[in-house]
């Protein structure tokens, strides 16, 4: 049996971010990661995705962007050398190809159970992703035969679908950027619009990410927000990296002719049902994304800048199909394949600590987990709305290590339990 | 953990509400509801609907007094038009829920409204109920809801309000998405 002080699960970004404040507070600690760095990045993700934030915007703790394209956007072979780079910049203390099997406590600490050996810890933090699993509606079940189906994790590129018609269900960032893809590759796609998130890529001369990093949008805290629940399931943004900075928004999807339909609410003798709250759902989404703008307009006039930017505009409102269909029929071969763009959920079931509410979430304040001396990071909303994005990763982690670090010194001066 | 604005009175218990939210995500079991009607045929199409019990939050729950709805269908149908149409009843079952979540969700975010006018128009072509056409579905081929709503808010506000009103309504959800109904005979 090993020991250290610390042990993180995970060495992706927030594990790696992790590691660094810890070194930095000369706190002994192991990664324990499945794969490699960056694993979910290498093996988990579609052959064209690129991250939706700016370069410049991953700014981990004691490292950046260096290159020279600060405005672009990675691709997965650059995320990847950048987190690669970034473990050995920092001489992360990385056990790769140790997967993780059990976390139990263990008087004073815990006992990280994997399988390459037993790790004895006084704390660990559990970095190891939010996207673990693909969410399949359970109506998936009910799906005529015949019908191809795939999660945002089998998906690599249109080649490996049969031609035909592609049903994508769910318009979150996933969603609109794989039914763009797939439309362009000649297999017509019917995209289902349920709750979802519109920001326009760039406003008033500059990216969105911007101006939501500037305006202090993505600094806001989890114990400052009105309801935290909502903040921390609200969609991923509609929005995608590219070298034209284009806005994939319902009415860029319309325009290249992918059909819109409501949220899939059933599938009966064969066929789709589709939600009659299209209308709802666009306006809604048209809504927030002017409040959205409100705020950085207001804080624009605030800082003195009008001059210095384009002006104010507002973005047209999503084209909502006059009477969308309300369902579709599966059997008879216009939709050949179902894609399920539903979101993730993170996999605890290694997590042998009593720390789990009934909607499978892990316990916790702001990364503080319930249990004494478990945290928790790189989950959306975790501390800030940062948080799930790689850029949240460097502020929680200096929380984080700086409770991890009085926890360890409290328990110092308090004598352990025998 | 909520700020709320208590200027507006609009007449809707918001802390009541919120109260509940809260217990009910403790104790998920007493979220359970169940809705109850009774409808009696007086004679043609004319049939007379009570509620009264409902079941809630553990227990046995009664309206403070039976309300009564009177149904029939109108002279062009040849009947002899007691009460509202059974689709008119939907209708103002609609109306009704969105203009209620519209006085709560206003009140929750301190907006106080002066009036709020619905008016529901749902188109059908009748073809459907009559068996004309089997193409024709029975039901409503869409629903237009349209609001005058004069409160202390910008057009944009009032317009936010109207769409959570609908995120949150039990009416529009039912209407708007399949429901499984299973109808026996004792």
């Amino acid at each position: 049996m090993r020991r250290a002080t610390t042990v993180i699960v995970g060495a992706g970004h927030a594990g790696l971010a992790m590691s660094r404040c810890l070194a930095d507070r000369s706190i002994d600690h192991v990664v324990l990661e499945r794969g490699e760095v960056a694993n979910s990045w290498k093996t988990e993700r579609w052959d064209s995705l690129r991250l939706l934030t700016p370069n410049w915007q991953s700014r981990l703790p004691g490292y950046g962007y260096e290159g020279d394209d600060p405005d672009g956007f990675r691709d997965m072979a650059e995320t990847i050398a950048f987190l690669e780079r970034y473990a050995e910049r920092i001489a992360a203390p990385v056990e790769a190809r140790t997967t993780v099997t059990s976390v139990r406590a263990v008087d004073g600490g815990y006992e990280v159970r994997s399988d390459r050996g037993t790790w004895r810890a006084r704390t660990v933090v559990v970095a190891s992703g939010a996207c673990n699993t693909p969410v399949v509606p359970a109506l998936a079940e009910l799906l005529p035969a015949g019908i191809h189906t795939l999660t945002p994790m089998e998906y690599r590129n249109p080649d490996q679908l049969p031609e035909g018609g592609v049903m994508v269900v769910g318009a979150s960032a996933t969603g609109t950027q794989i039914g763009e893809e797939i439309h362009r590759s000649g297999r017509p796609v019917t995209l289902s619009v349920g709750e979802h998130v519109r920001v326009p890529r760039t406003y008033r001369g500059r990216d969105i990410e911007w101006w939501m990093d500037r305006c202090g949008v993505l600094d806001e805290r989890w114990d400052e927000v009105d309801n935290l629940d909502r903040a921390r399931t609200v969609p991923s943004l509609q929005l995608a990296g590219s070298d034209d900075r284009r806005t994939v928004d319902l009415n860029a999807l319309s325009w290249i002719g992918v059909r819109l339909v409501g949220r899939l609410a059933g599938i009966r003798h064969g066929k789709a049902q589709f939600a009659g709250s299209l209308p709802n759902m666009c306006a809604l989404a048209d809504l927030k994304m002017s409040r959205l703008l409100d705020r950085i307009d207001e804080w624009i006039a605030e800082a003195g800048l009008e001059g210095d930017v384009p002006p104010r505009h507002r973005f047209e409102p999503t084209r909502v199909p006059q009477s969308p269909p309300l369902d579709l029929d599966l059997a008879h071969g216009s939709i050949r394949t179902i894609l399920w763009a539903t979101g993730f959920r993170p996999d605890y079931s290694w997590l042998d600590v009593p720390v789990i509410d009934r909607k499978g979430r892990l316990r916790h304040e702001g990364g503080v987990v319930e249990a004494p001396g478990l945290y928790l990071m790189g989950i959306p909303f975790l501390r800030r709305r940062k948080s799930s994005l790689i850029d949240g990763a460097a502020d929680d982690a200096r929380d984080l290590s700086a409770h991890l670090a009085s926890y360890l010194d409290a328990g110092r001066r308090i004598p352990a339990r025998a | 953990m909520h700020t709320l604005e208590h200027a507006a009175d609009n007449g809707v218990n918001v802390d009541a509400l919120l109260e509940a939210r809260d217990a009910l995500a403790q104790a998920p079991e007493a979220a359970g509801f169940q809705w109850r009607a009774a409808c009696k045929w007086i004679k043609g199409t004319h049939s007379r609907s009570t509620v009264r019990g409902f079941f809630g939050l553990g227990e046995e729950q009664q309206h403070r007094t039976e309300f009564t709805f009177e149904a029939d269908h109108p002279e062009v149908f040849a009947s002899e038009d007691n009460g509202a149409a059974p689709v008119e009843l939907v209708l103002a079952g609609l109306a009704s829920c969105l203009t209620a979540g519209v006085a709560s969700v206003a009140q929750m975010r301190g907006i106080q409204l002066r009036s709020v006018k619905a008016t529901v128009e749902g188109g059908m072509d009748i073809r459907g109920i009559l068996g004309v056409d089997s193409d024709v579905r029975n039901g409503f081929d869409g629903i237009k809801v349209t609001y005058e709503i004069d409160a202390d808010a910008t057009p944009e506000e009032i317009r936010a309000v109207v769409a959570q009103s609908q995120k949150r309504s039990a009416v529009y959800d039912a209407i708007t998405n399949p429901t499984n109904v299973v109808v026996e005979v004792n």
